[in-house]
């Protein structure tokens, strides 16, 4: 599916490749790009400095760096995929030995020109990786014991280094991006109903012997666990940003209180108002019509994505596209669940709208492998 | 490797498949996250709302403006003066050893004064102002408000703080007023918010304590935005406070300052009553001090200084003192003797000097006796002996309950700290409280105001009234609060015969304006501001028997503190009663000598609404009365402000 050009049965070469972009999908990460732009304007009390200058300045960047690599055919992105997979572990690695610190966690690395956050970066590579992976691996062996172990293998590397940093919203981001990436390309249910399983087993384990003689958590840990779960027992410690976030949201009623009118984000009762809470800064200033205005550009891009990928006979520009969607969807889920209070707080940013540079970049780059695939998909 | 486009086909149908089926889960849970935001937004949006007005709004206390005090004819006894301070608030300054240096050349402030203020906020929060300086002059602070770019985080700051024109004359009526301290907070049930308000200045004693509640009014409120930090933002809307109610005394300013001028250098005190209408003019305790440095926070040498001193200035004497009445009691016993039909006017009774009752001697202040002794002799030339035998007679019940119909051992309603009940004794108190039966001899120091018997000024001057009007006047001391007029006190006819009454007065005209009543030298020589009244001697030590056959009781010889406390009681004019008065000078010796000429000046003063003329007096006393007056230290009220300064 083309929307530019007419020709449906060629693969496109050189600059005529433009035409073929999946120009829906570049639209919509303006419109949504835009909306943040106006937030941080917003949030920084009507100000272009010190947050939405930089972010517009990095988004035209990130459209470069799309375009750029929409161009590269989709054959090459595979044949690299191992190795952009090797280089962010090495850069997780590097990260614990040189990163610097911030927020009370080391996370980037000082490039000079600019903070490299690997763990931003492995989202994408791992993906990409995986999709290598099924790409070569024979669709009959995809369910096997030892051919499911070297995927759980490659998520696993990264994800311990994250945790270490720690950062657990990324972290969590890699498991179930790998896993939904392993899902797409056809793992047995009956590996996802076992981990599943297991899981909830564990989890009913740890609580069920709470209190008992065989407890298998120290009590403090359970204390911690709690105030995770379950933030409004603690309203001015763990529970402050996530009841503060609520109100702010809360407040916003239908249509807002109005363009840098948000009382809560203004008056600095939220934290991190610029990055990982930004949207109850636009919940409250446009209110509900805002909030799920921006909840539709995110489907409508999804939906995009997912178009693209089904018709698409590649399977790994099919696996790439829809890991990319996955994340993306991941990312936006997990924000609005925790800044809504369904989720426990763990940093994730609002993709395209948050105040980041690395999270900006990486994310169109993985766009960038998404109009790839678009462009190059087989006729 | 290459694949077979079949391998291949079926891995992407895969692929497909599973992202449909991902694509159907994402939406499902977009559609979560959607319903979330409509619960949210839409169904809670009112109550997430309030919740976030309540996190940005802030109620800021504004302080009311103490409500004033005026005196009978509306002069200013107790008024808010403006109160230029600096305050510092550490958020907002970067060095603030070098701001209050920069600072201390445009106002006075030491080296330990900074040191201080340093002190104090790194112990505050940083959000919280510090008083840099307190008091200052309008000068000091235009200069501080001036040079404010170069001094960042000190603000010049006015308020409103209590001032008492009058100073010391109304330290024990008024009272004064202090910062609350933790003590006062505990003692109120429910404290008033207004009442945390830093500095905020509450009623400690007096007319200030007691009406503390009119006095304070209404606290405003200032809605202000502020941030998370407390910081505040900006000015939303605000209430003005409410003043507090005005209050006007039923003392006159004037006689005030006369009575505080005519009882200094004594350890005394004087209240002067309206007899119509139970008004106190005046009620002076000396030594006083003056209640503004208590506002401004005393020193502890001043503090020191009062209340080391044995004059003992910080007590309310003419209310909160007791003193056995001496021979002002006197009337009472004759009162009761009289109402008892035990005696009449006429009967007399021998004095030799001295009484024996039960073996044991009971002396006369005369050591001679004064002879035959009718009631009207006894009380003017005060003969000790007619009231022992009188007192065997009517036993101390019927004086005690005489003494109450006067008001004696009764607290009154008067709105000042510590008001004193004194002491009227009877058979069944003594048993009571001292586990003794009633002794013959305790009915009979008794009768001469001796003994058990306690009283206070006031309640001396009540009784006086009382007698000078045969009803029951009870003290006022408020005449009205917001311009509501307190009830009139004239009371209601005591049941009492109005010819006991009469005799008694006669008695009473006799001590203080005929031949050897122990008060003709201090008779008013005017007709129409003649008094009648009373003369008391009241020991505060028994005298041993030894002393009595050395002769060593003059009490010039004795120390201070044992010397006789004198009275003095009377009312004026004779004819038709306006005034009573009551005078304690505390072991001032001898009633006669040392009350009765204040209670005379005294009255003189409130008959004439000034300074008396020497017309008034006797002409032989002219001279030396007139070099006296001339000492007092009189202020005349119209120089003091009778408005005071308010924003």
């Amino acid at each position: 599916m083309t929307y530019l050009a007419h020709n449906h049965k060629v693969v496109p070469t050189g600059p005529s490749k433009l035409l073929y972009l999946n120009w829906p999908i570049v639209l919509l990460l303006a419109a949504i790009a835009s909306l943040g732009f106006l937030m941080l304007y917003s949030v920084a009390g009507g100000s272009m400095t010190p947050w939405a200058e930089p972010q517009m300045k990095r988004f035209a960047l990130g459209l470069a760096v799309m375009l750029f690599v929409a161009m590269i055919p989709t054959w090459f992105l595979r044949n690299v995929a191992g190795l952009a997979y090797a280089i962010s572990v090495v850069l997780l690695i590097m990260v614990e030995f040189f990163g610097s610190t911030g927020m009370g966690a080391q996370r980037w690395i000082d490039l000079g020109f600019m903070r490299l956050q690997p763990s931003e970066l492995t989202k994408i590579t791992l993906v990409a990786f995986l999709a290598a992976y099924y790409d070569w691996l024979d669709v009959k062996k995809v369910s096997r014991p030892f051919w499911v172990i070297i995927p759980v293998l490659i998520i696993a590397l990264p994800t311990y280094l994250t945790l270490r940093q720690p950062d657990l919203g990324t972290a969590l981001l890699l498991v179930f991006g790998g896993g939904g990436l392993m899902f797409l390309a056809g793992v047995s249910w009956l590996y996802f109903g076992a981990v599943i399983g297991a899981g909830v087993a564990i989890v009913a384990g740890v609580f069920r012997s709470r209190g008992t003689e065989w407890q298998l958590l120290k009590d403090y840990q359970y204390r911690r666990i709690d105030t995770f779960l379950d933030p409004a027992s603690d309203p001015l410690g763990a529970g402050y940003h996530i009841t503060q976030s609520k109100i702010a949201l809360g407040s916003g009623g239908w249509t807002g209180r109005g363009y840098m009118q948000g009382t809560q984000s203004r008056l600095n009762f939220l934290p991190e108002k610029h990055t990982d809470f930004i949207f109850t800064t636009l919940a409250e200033e446009f209110g509900f019509v805002g909030a799920i205005s921006l909840l539709a550009l995110y489907v409508a891009v999804l939906l995009f994505c997912i178009v693209s990928a089904v018709s698409n006979k590649d399977r790994f520009a099919s696996l790439l596209t829809l890991g990319v969607a996955l994340t993306f969807f991941l990312f936006f889920a997990v924000n609005m669940s925790m800044v809504m209070g369904l989720a426990p707080v763990v940093g994730v940013p609002l993709p395209l709208v948050s105040y980041g540079g690395s999270a900006m970049l990486v994310l169109m780059l993985a766009f960038g492998l998404v109009q790839s695939a678009h462009i190059h998909r087989p006729r | 490797m290459r694949r077979t486009p079949q391998e291949t086909e079926e891995g992407a149908a895969i692929v497909g498949r599973r992202g449909l089926i991902l694509g159907c889960g994402m939406a499902a849970f977009a559609t979560v996250l959607g319903s979330r935001m409509r619960y949210l937004q839409v169904n809670q949006a009112d109550q997430f709302r309030l919740l976030a007005e309540e996190n940005r709004i802030n109620i800021r206390l504004l302080p009311p403006a103490r409500g004033q005090i005026f005196d009978r004819n509306g002069l200013l006894i107790a008024g808010n003066e403006q109160n230029y301070r600096v305050t510092i608030l550490r958020d907002e300054v970067d060095d603030p050893e070098a701001t209050l240096r920069n600072l201390s050349h445009l106002i006075p402030l030491t080296d330990e004064d900074i040191a201080e203020i340093l002190d104090e906020m790194y112990k505050r929060s940083r959000l919280v102002p510090i008083t840099v300086a307190d008091r200052l002059s309008w000068e000091d602070v235009s200069q501080v408000a001036v040079n404010a770019p170069a001094l960042p985080g000190i603000t010049p700051e006015f308020g409103l703080s209590r001032f008492y024109p009058r100073a010391d004359d109304f330290a024990h009526i008024v009272g004064y007023v202090g910062p609350v301290s933790d003590y006062d907070l505990s003692r109120i049930e429910d404290p008033d918010p207004v009442l945390q308000i830093p500095k905020f200045q509450l009623g400690k004693t007096g007319i200030e304590n007691k009406l503390e509640d009119e006095l304070r009014g209404k606290a405003g409120t200032k809605r202000i935005e502020v941030n998370a930090a407390g910081r505040v933002m900006r000015e939303l809307g605000r209430e003005e406070a409410t003043k507090g109610n005005t209050v006007q005394l039923t003392t006159d300013t004037r006689l005030q300052n006369f009575v505080q001028a005519r009882l200094s250098g004594e350890s005394a005190a004087a209240v002067v009553i309206d007899v119509t209408n139970g008004d106190i003019m005046a009620l002076g305790s000396a030594p006083a001090f003056d209640p503004n440095k208590f506002v401004r926070g005393i020193s502890v040498a001043d503090y020191g200084s009062l209340t080391d001193n044995i004059y003992r200035p910080l007590a309310n004497k003419a209310v909160q003192g007791t003193y056995p009445p001496g021979s002002t009691f006197k009337m009472v016993t004759a009162l009761a003797a009289l109402e008892a039909g035990l005696i009449s006017p006429g009967e007399t009774v021998y004095c030799p000097g001295h009484l024996t009752v039960s073996g044991r001697r009971f002396h006369c202040w005369k050591r001679g006796g004064h002879g035959k002794m009718d009631l009207r002799n006894s009380l003017k030339q005060s003969c000790d002996v007619y009231y022992y035998d009188v007192a065997q007679r009517v036993g101390v019940d019927r004086i005690s309950a005489i003494a109450r119909k006067l008001g004696l051992g009764e607290r009154h309603d008067v709105p000042m700290s510590a008001v004193a009940s004194g002491l009227m004794p009877t058979r069944a108190w003594k048993l009571e409280n001292r586990g003794e039966e009633w002794l013959i001899g305790d009915s009979l120091n008794a009768s001469i105001g001796q003994g058990f018997v306690l009283t206070s000024p006031l309640q001396l001057a009540v009784m006086t009234a009382r007698i000078a009007t045969g009803r029951s006047v009870s003290p006022r001391l408020v005449r009205a609060v917001d311009d509501r007029p307190e009830a009139d006190r004239a009371g209601v006819p005591l049941e009492i015969a109005t010819s006991s009454l009469r005799a008694i007065r006669d008695a009473m005209f006799a001590v203080s304006n005929e031949q050897r009543g122990t008060a003709f030298s201090t008779r008013i020589a005017d007709k129409d501001k003649r008094m009648a009244g009373k003369t008391g001697t009241s020991q505060v030590r028994n005298i041993t028997a030894a002393e009595r056959r050395a002769g060593v009781f003059r009490n010039e010889d004795l120390p201070w503190e044992r010397r006789d406390h004198a009275l003095f009681v009377g009312f004026a004019p004779v004819e038709t009663p306006r005034y009573a008065i009551s005078v304690v000078v505390e072991h001032g010796g001898g009633g006669s000598a040392a009350a009765a000429p204040i209670a005379r000046d005294i009255m003189l003063a409130a008959q004439f609404g000034s300074i008396p003329p020497l017309s008034a007096y006797p002409e032989a006393q002219r001279n030396r009365i007139q070099s006296s007056l001339e000492e007092l230290p009189i202020a005349d009220p119209r120089d003091g402000p009778k408005v005071a300064q308010e924003a």
